[in-house]
């Protein structure tokens, strides 16, 4: 609606060009544009089964202090490492899938970047290829659930 | 080989079978079945794109389409970094 109105503006009043590409360009920054990601993150083995739990909310607050949304989540567990990193050769591995603003990105490796606790983390994009695997991935989870139950 | 029953007509024997042009040709299986995405949190499935040493395998081996080889390099390289698969490695299969 906002940009039907200043294309309107724009033809009414001959404004000078480059004083209506600034009125375009904040309208678009004003609507918010989410893209989905996914993040992958290893915890050092040293925590306890309580602080790695601590850990992960850490996160997921974050992503709720922001308005991100939390759309899935996944605890590997306790997985040996391919090869060691800090010389610890094992860690906990945890999955975040979430829709957030792009801004909000830089922030949220920086935290991770700061973190002790985090060996490794891996923040990727999602286009939509990956998301109908997700998607799917995560309905036969679902349907296997259903059937031991 | 076996004997040729027809008489004399042919006398030719060879002491170990012809070449015969049976090279099966390469596919994508990624095009053939449909793939679209490929998933770098999966390191046994990667594994089959990758030598002992842990090194990618090029096209002309995999047979893979220069798109999905784009896509099977960067998962790989991903599960390397998130330590799913080794940057060296020696007998990994």
């Amino acid at each position: 609606m906002q940009i039907i109105f200043l294309l309107f503006k724009k033809i009414n009043l001959p404004l000078h060009s480059r004083f209506t590409r600034v009125i375009y360009y904040s309208s678009f920054n004003n609507r918010k544009m989410l893209r989905q990601y996914e993040t992958v993150f290893i915890m050092t083995p040293v925590l306890s089964e309580e602080q790695m739990r601590e850990t992960v909310e850490k996160y997921q607050n974050f992503l709720r202090s922001k308005n991100a949304e939390i759309i899935f989540e996944d605890n590997w567990g306790l997985r040996k490492l391919a090869y060691p990193i800090q010389k610890k050769s094992s860690g906990f591995y945890h999955l975040i899938e979430f829709k957030a603003d792009p801004i909000l990105i830089g922030e949220w490796e920086t935290a991770f970047k700061r973190d002790e606790r985090i060996l490794r983390f891996l923040t990727v994009a999602l286009d939509k290829h990956s998301l109908a695997y997700n998607e799917k991935k995560r309905n036969k989870a679902k349907q296997e659930k259903k059937i031991e139950e | 080989m076996e004997p040729n029953t027809q008489g004399n007509q042919s006398e030719i024997r060879y002491l170990t079978p012809i070449a015969v042009d049976t090279k099966r040709k390469k596919y994508c299986r990624f095009k053939k079945s449909g793939i679209k995405f490929i998933d770098y949190k999966d390191p046994d499935f990667l594994l089959k794109f990758i030598n002992e040493q842990g090194k990618i395998l090029p096209r002309r081996i995999t047979g893979t389409s220069t798109k999905y080889q784009r896509k099977v390099a960067q998962a790989v390289k991903r599960a390397r970094h998130l330590a799913l698969l080794p940057f060296v490695g020696d007998l990994l299969k």
